[in-house]
């Protein structure tokens, strides 16, 4: 049976180059890389090159590097770190209700500690309106975090007008560029932003290893103390195969992002045009800003979950987008939050393309796609229309 | 912060400023922790030249007794400190080309 790799922004395979970058730093060069004898200076020499190589991908200065675990780690080291930093200046954060939930619950955690934090809401497509951004703006407003790029929807925010709203106040900006790095071109000078969090592992690199860009000059309450790695600002030893490699995928993005950018888009497109032709099924996200491997959907009166075991056990692994939905069995905040009806929400498909997608992939998706929702709607209890049903919701709404 | 607690430190060394100096060069190391500071001053006072001054911001209060402490032992002259609102400025003079 064919097996189609659907699901690109949930993880991507490591790029051969990448793994061959990595396994001198598994076995050869393991030292320490504070210690001062040899293996020690090549496993620090090694970081030193990937910081560079991996601010290069986002016009960054290497020393506005800080590398870290997890796009998780970087986004709660952004909200809280900026918080703690700036808490004499004001206790206003602004957020989107859009966010991923590390920046969310890093949210709601900072609520708890005394900040107030006001969520924005979001347009039908899942975009922030940068003068909604204007109106919440107080004199305590110390940071705003807007996401670049939806995961779940694929929408593209417009971070460089919101910042330069931001920056006409003085207040920090921070975006969540881990679905966006590596599959548009992000620049960090081009986007005005103080601090950005991207990921390794959505551009061909390895889990484990992400960062967080911190503009020059902008202070930040470290999450972890200990040594002196990362400046200080991020003890722990170095993941050094990780970070090699997340500096060797930066690279390799650098150099192939158009050709990675031009091999999907026309792919996307033909599973939106293909599944659209099926009724009652909703495109979620900006149908033009949206990230170019992106297609989700929301299909009526079948569940997301049901859709996905049964693309999978065509071969086609893909995701319902949130784990919201997936794991709880709850409404996407994000879907909610563009104006989808809780009922309709649980029907959320996400499929996300990548540079070893085919379009021989994509012509075996189109044709067992539809099928498989006629399928399921055939079972469905809802076939006929919608009965009076309420499923609970995320909490995520203020 | 407490600067009360710089004044009660038995360190005839330290040196308070009722003002802040010019600098020449400025670091700005606040949040950082020890050796932060030390390691810091290492490197920006090798960017700087002999007879320039390099000042340092921290909030760090280990500071105190490692900066001037420092400077003795490089053959730097320690100028002093300034308790700015929520944290120090210390300034420090190169005197040798070589380091």
């Amino acid at each position: 049976m064919k097996k189609i790799y659907l699901d690109h922004v949930a993880t991507n395979p490591l790029h051969p180059e990448v793994l061959d970058a990595m396994m001198p730093y598994f076995k050869e060069h393991y030292g320490n890389p504070l210690s001062l004898y040899e293996p020690g200076m090549k496993a620090r020499e090694a970081i030193e090159n990937a910081r560079v190589s991996t601010a290069e991908l986002i016009n960054a200065k290497a020393r506005e590097i800080i590398f870290t675990a997890s796009g998780a780690e970087s986004n709660n080291f952004a909200l809280k770190g900026i918080a703690y930093a700036f808490q004499n200046k004001g206790k206003h954060i602004i957020v989107s209700k859009v966010e991923h939930h590390s920046v969310l619950n890093s949210a709601r955690f900072l609520e708890k500690q005394g900040f107030a934090v006001t969520y924005l809401p979001v347009d039908n497509y899942g975009l922030v309106n940068p003068s909604d951004v204007e109106k919440a703006i107080t004199d305590e407003t110390i940071l705003i975090s807007i996401i670049h790029a939806s995961p779940e929807i694929g929408t593209i925010q417009p971070i460089a007008e919101i910042s330069r709203i931001a920056k006409e106040k003085g207040i920090i900006v921070h975006t969540d560029s881990v679905a966006s790095a590596g599959n548009i071109p992000v620049d960090v000078l081009e986007l005005n932003v103080d601090l950005m969090t991207f990921a390794a592992h959505q551009f061909y690199g390895p889990k484990g290893a992400a960062a967080l860009y911190v503009r020059e000059g902008t202070r930040i309450v470290p999450l972890i103390y200990g040594g002196i790695q990362e400046g200080g600002r991020r003890a722990g030893t170095e993941n050094v195969p990780a970070i090699v490699g997340m500096g060797k995928a930066a690279e390799i993005t650098k150099r192939d992002l158009q050709k990675r950018i031009d091999h999907v888009t026309p792919l996307r497109d033909s599973i939106i045009g293909n599944t659209l032709k099926t009724d009652k099924v909703i495109l979620t996200g900006h149908p033009e800003k949206r990230l170019p491997g992106h297609a989700s959907f929301v299909v009526e009166y079948i569940e997301g979950e049901a859709m996905l075991l049964m693309l999978a056990a065509k071969g086609i692994y893909s995701a319902s987008g949130s784990a919201c939905s997936s794991k709880a069995l709850k409404s996407s905040p994000v879907l909610i939050s563009i104006g989808i009806p809780v009922h309709l929400a649980q029907g959320s498909v996400v499929f996300t393309l990548g540079e070893g997608t085919t379009g021989e992939d994509i012509n075996y998706f189109n044709e067992t796609f539809p099928q498989i929702i006629s399928r399921l709607r055939e079972i469905s209890p809802y076939a006929k229309g919608w009965e009076e049903t309420e499923a609970p919701a995320c909490t995520a709404k203020k | 912060m407490a600067f009360a607690k710089a004044r009660q430190l038995n360190n005839n060394r330290l040196k308070f400023l009722n003002e802040p100096m010019e600098a020449d060069a400025e670091t700005d190391i606040i949040y950082m922790m020890c050796p932060m500071h030390l390691l810091t001053i290492e490197d920006k006072v090798k960017e700087i030249k002999a007879g320039q001054i390099l000042s340092i911001l921290t909030d760090y209060d280990g500071a105190l007794e490692d900066i001037p402490e420092w400077c003795a032992k490089t053959g730097n002259e320690f100028l002093g400190i300034y308790e700015d609102a929520d944290h120090y400025k210390f300034y420090i003079k190169k005197i040798k080309e070589s380091q």
